[in-house]
This record gives structure tokens, sequence and C-alpha cells, in this order.
């Protein structure tokens, strides 16, 4: 029987939820196809994973060495061109993350399969692989068709897909050995690094005031400033601004930064790219401010205004201001 | 250290209109300005930044059209020693992984201990040519880098992870590194730079230079085609507030009080 491959993510001792959204639309794809589902989970002492894997798949294929402890591009890649060449899945999904996209290229390169990577849709159509993409900051969406081949890789985007809960579906656990010999030899794997906290906790705030690159300028920031004062909330921003050293990278929200779902969130000259939605969607109420009708944010508001920023943002503050007096 | 730069000339398009052409398989580009990739503008100063340091040389190589020179020029300015623009009407519809067959050509035959690319092209976001690339030159890469490190032998990176955590890696040396923004303060251009990026020659190379076939390159040789655009579907959408500055401000006011958020 043909299979489907899901490549499990983890990391310091937890399933990545991106696993679970993969494993979902494996499913939708598997039954479609009439394939059947196949985790593929590496690492080491991870019977805890596949146990709880063996619920979301038809089989669970485990590779346990302490080679695999840590995700490491190079290992991976050994283990999983091992894999893809002795199985021929129809379809590998790999997580369109900082393990994904270290691995998914190189990995596609040396089998010489075709890969799409970033996807946010995926369907076969007959035996033609068709995804959807999203370009020029999630402004414009792109169908596209793989070149045909009897096996295809393809990165998703994380928080995207739904991770639903099936019935357990009573998988088989199979263990492979590590099929190789020799040390790691390229590239080693050292230790995580958090970068110390500062004194502001934007994921505990009811009412965030978040700046984007719109700002223009760091001279700019008062009037965002003056309005999350006026608000009685905290600043926080999307990542161009913590790029440019406007503020910590703490007030950073969106994958790389902090995850915050405030009573309030209002977004401010931020274009609404996915990677800082991501990080916000789940707020309360979202009103977003930019002079761009067209921007992607207004797509994950309640509310809008198709304004310039530096009209809004003083005269709301005053508006607030008055309002306490 | 010899350092090659990868970069690609994109048009900037968060604060653009855009339009789908007629083909449906491409933007408008006539009115939009094209810059440096924001990633690869990152990569740019970390690897002049890295010469500074280390001495050697800094090549910037670019598949694109001679548009791309300007991009070419900026890095020249800002302390690139050489650069290479790859051009061929052949090359056209090349997706990500044919960008770096074509790259790969031409950087197996030059002499380099690190190539640095950015993550990401902002325009169509594969995050794939680095990782490629590396592959096909077998040497070993780190996408994602936000902090680098040179030693003896190999370079000691932090790769950024989700949530702010990073993970610290050494990789053997040559490598090719990912950067992530952030991970400098790129410079602005001096006059003086300019004058001198002037005077330096580009070096053009085609199809027939970089030695692939046609069907190895364009839509034949790539992954993944290209079947339409279009505008992506509003699933939800915001009530936009409408009316004067004052008149919005005080709706804004009102809807928040009315839901007792002020
Ligand atoms: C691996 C990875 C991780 C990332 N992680 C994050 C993350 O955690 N968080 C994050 O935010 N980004 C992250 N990014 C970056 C993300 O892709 C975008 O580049 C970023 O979110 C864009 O920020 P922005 O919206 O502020 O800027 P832009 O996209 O440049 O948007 C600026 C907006 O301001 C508007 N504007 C300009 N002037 C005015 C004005 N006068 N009045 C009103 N509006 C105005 C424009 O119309 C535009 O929509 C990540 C990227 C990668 C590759
Ligand atoms: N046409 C190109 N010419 C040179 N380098 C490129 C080109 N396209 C992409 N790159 C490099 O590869 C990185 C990742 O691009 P991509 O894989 O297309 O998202 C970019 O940041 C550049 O460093």
């Amino acid at each position: 029987m043909k299979e489907v491959f899901v490549l499990a993510e983890h990391r310091q001792g937890e399933l990545r939820d991106v696993t679970f959204e993969m494993l979902a639309k494996g499913m939708e794809l598997s039954q479609k196809t009439d394939t059947d589902l196949t985790v593929v989970l590496l690492g080491h002492n991870v019977e805890k994973f596949a146990k709880k894997l063996t619920d979301h798949a038809k089989r669970v294929l485990v590779i346990d060495d302490a080679r695999l402890e840590n995700f490491n591009a190079e290992t991976y890649q050994k283990v999983l061109t091992h894999l893809i060449s002795e199985r021929k899945p129809t379809l590998t999904l790999v997580g369109h993350t900082a393990f994904g996209v270290d691995l998914a290229p190189s990995l596609a390169t040396e089998l010489d399969l075709p890969l799409a990577t970033n996807c946010i849709d995926i369907s076969f159509e007959g035996e033609k692989l068709v995804v959807v993409r999203q370009v020029y900051g999630g402004k414009v969406n792109v169908k596209a068709s793989l070149r045909k081949s009897e096996s295809y890789i393809v990165t998703l985007r994380p928080a995207t897909f739904e991770a639903k809960g099936t019935k357990p579906q009573g998988g088989e656990v199979i263990k492979i050995a590590p099929p190789f010999s020799d040390d790691i030899t390229y590239k080693r794997f050292i230790e995580y690094f958090q970068p110390p906290a500062g004194d502001v906790d934007i994921t505990a705030a009811d009412i965030i005031v978040a700046v984007g690159r719109g700002i223009k300028d760091v001279d700019n920031m008062s009037i965002v400033e003056k309005l999350a004062e006026a608000f009685g909330g905290v600043l926080a921003c999307s990542r161009p601004i913590v790029d440019k050293g406007w503020l910590p990278n703490d007030r950073q929200v969106g994958t790389s930064g902090k995850t915050v779902k405030p009573k309030l969130y209002i977004a401010i000259g931020i274009s609404g790219q996915f990677q800082h939605i991501s990080g916000m969607k789940n707020s309360d109420l979202i009103i977003a401010i930019n002079k761009d009708p067209k921007a992607p944010i207004f797509r994950s508001a309640d509310y809008g205004v198709v304004e310039d920023l530096f009209e809004v943002v003083p005269t709301l503050s005053d508006r607030l201001l008055e309002g306490k007096r | 250290m010899n350092i090659i730069i990868c970069v690609k000339h994109v048009p900037e398009t968060a604060e653009a209109e855009i339009a789908i052409h007629s083909s449906g398989k491409k933007i408008k580009t006539e009115d939009l300005v094209f810059d440096i990739n924001e990633w690869d503008n990152y990569a740019l100063e970390e690897a002049v930044q890295l010469k500074e340091k280390h001495e050697g040389s800094v090549t910037a190589i670019t598949v694109g059209s001679e548009a791309a020179d300007s991009t070419l020029r900026k890095c020249l300015a800002r302390g690139a020693d050489k650069a290479i623009r790859l051009t061929d009407k052949a090359f056209e519809g090349s997706d990500s992984y044919v960008i770096a067959r074509i790259l790969h050509k031409v950087i197996q035959d030059l002499p380099f201990e690190l190539i640095l690319t950015g993550a990401q092209a902002g325009d169509d976001g594969y995050a794939q040519v680095g990782v490629v690339l590396a592959e096909l030159l077998g040497i070993p890469h780190a996408t994602m880098v936000k902090k680098v490190e040179p030693l003896k032998g190999f370079v000691k990176v932090n790769r950024e992870l989700e949530g702010g955590l990073e993970e610290i890696m050494e990789v053997k040396l040559p490598a090719l590194l990912a950067t992530q923004t952030g991970i400098n303060e790129p410079r602005y251009i001096s006059i003086m730079g300019i004058r001198k990026a002037m005077k330096k020659e580009i070096q053009v190379l085609s199809l027939k230079d970089v030695g692939l076939t046609e069907e190895e390159v364009g839509e034949s040789g790539s992954w993944i085609t290209v079947e339409k655009m279009f505008i992506p579907p509003v699933e939800k959408k915001a009530e936009i507030l409408t009316g004067g500055v004052d008149e919005i401000t005080t709706k804004v006011v009102e809807t928040l009080r009315g839901k007792g958020l002020i």
C-alpha cells in the first residue's frame, strides 16, 4: 500500500502543533488517494510521542538514536533519504518551520524529488500535485503544480491547517534501526539559547497597541507610545521594529516573537503577513489602522481604519485622554 | 575569508497597489520600485563585516535582468569587491530550484569559505535557494541565522527557532548560511562607496557560460510551475470605519466604550 508521510516535529520534550496540523491534512489526502498515513518520528527516548501519534495515523515509524535527540538537518536528512528511497511515499509533509526549512530543500535535492515550500493548500488533481502558496507578503496567492513524480515533498505553513481530532486510529509502532554508522561530521548541535526576558510581559496585557514599519522613523515612535499610554495598554510591534532596534525583542508579536491574546489589539502600520498574524489572531477584538485598503491585516481584523496613521493616531490619543478628564 | 553573497532584486510591495498581469501568471511590475531583497540586505552587511574582521573578499551574485544591476551596485557601494549577474532569456520562469542550480554552476568554480544568502526572498517566499545550493555544492548549511562567529575550520551560529528561542550549532567550513533579518545593522551607503561602485565592472554571464541546457532552466527545469495568480479570497472582512479622521476616531472610542474596553 502506498503511503503519505508526515514528519513529526518536536522540541524540548514536546510534540509541536504543526505535527497535528499536518496529520489532519495528511489524513484527508491519504483518504482521498487511498493511501496509508504514516508518521515518521525521529528522536531519542520518544516512546511517549510514538504512543500518542498512534491515535493519528495508520503507523508510526520510529527511529530512536542519541544522534537524533535534537533536530539536526544533517542526521535527519540521512535518515529520511533512506526511508523515502526504501518506501517511496507518494508524498512527504514537513512543517514550514525553522526545522523544516533547514531540511526539506536539501533532502529534495539529494533525492531529486520536486518540492513545494510554504504551502497553504495542497491537493491531488489526478496524478498531478497542486499547491497554493502566498507571495508578495500575502497580497497575492499562487496556484502551482509540481513536476510529475512518483514521490513529492511539501512543506506546510504552520497555523494554517486545523488540527482536528479524528477517532483514534490505533496505529502500529514500527521501530527501524538508524541507517547510519558514522558520526555527525558537518553539523553539531550545542545548546538552546533563550534570550533573557525584559521588564514588560506583553502576553499578560489586556490592551496591546502594536506598531509596524508604517511608523517609518524612530522619532515617530512617541505617537504610538502616547496612544498605548492613553489606552492604559502596552506597546508591542512587528518584527522590523525589533530588527531596527526601536523596541526590545520581547515586544515582538508573531511566530518568532510572542503569541498574545489580549481583549483589544490595535495594529498600526502593520501589513499583516502570516508570521505576524499567527501571533495575534486569537485576540478578542482587533482594530487595524493602515493606509492601504488591500493590506492583508484587514482580513484578520474586526474593524479597519483606512487612513494615514499620522493623522489617526494622535487624534485617537486626544479623544481617549479627553474622555478620561 | 572569501565570501559569496547571493542577492535578489525584488519589487517593494508592502505599500504598493498590486495588479495581476493579463497572463494570470505574474504581477504587473511596471509601476513597482525594486530594491535588494530585505533579507539579502542583512546578508550583505554580515559579509562586509566579516570581511572587515577577517580580511578576504566579498563577491555578490544575482540571477536577474539588467535592472538587477542597481542591486549589485548597492552591494559594491557597501563593500563588495566583485559582482556577477547571470542573465538569459531562457532563465525566465525559473523557480527557486533552478535559480539554485544556475548559482551552483558559477559558484563551484569560485574560491570561497562562506556563502551567505537571505533566509527567504520577500517576493515569492520559497526559503529554499540557499539550502538547495549547499546540497548541490556538497557543503553544510544553516538557515535562520541570527549570529555568526567564524572559528578555526568551522563557524558557530545561532539559529532562530520559533517563539524567540535560538539554537547554537557548529557548522564545518566551507558552509552556506542563510541569514535572518535583525542579525546586524545594515550601514548607509557613503558617497565614496557609490563613486567606487560606479567604476567597478559587473561581470555578466549567460546560459552558455553557465553550462546548463535550455531544458534544465526556466519552467522546464523547475520543480514547480505557476498555474495562476489571484488576489486571495476574503474569509473574514473587517468592518471599515468611514468618515473623516474625527468621525472615525469617535466611532472607535464609542465602539470600545460600548464593549467595555475603555
Ligand atoms: C522566519 C520568519 C519569522 C518571522 N517572524 C515574525 C514575527 O514574529 N513577527 C512579525 O511581525 N514578523 C515576522 N516576520 C517578518 C514578516 O514576514 C514581515 O516581514 C513583517 O511582519 C512585516 O512587518 P510590517 O507589517 O510592520 O511591515 P510591512 O510589511 O512593511 O508593512 C508596513 C505597513 O504599513 C502601512 N503604512 C505605511 N505607512 C503608513 C501610514 N502613514 N499610515 C498607515 N499605514 C501605513 C503599509 O501600507 C504597510 O501595510 C518573520 C519572517 C520570517 C521569514
Ligand atoms: N534570483 C536570485 N539570484 C541570486 N540569489 C537569489 C535569487 N533568488 C533567491 N536568491 C537567494 O536565495 C535566498 C532565498 O530565496 P528564496 O529561496 O527564493 O526564498 C535569497 O534571500 C537570496 O539570497
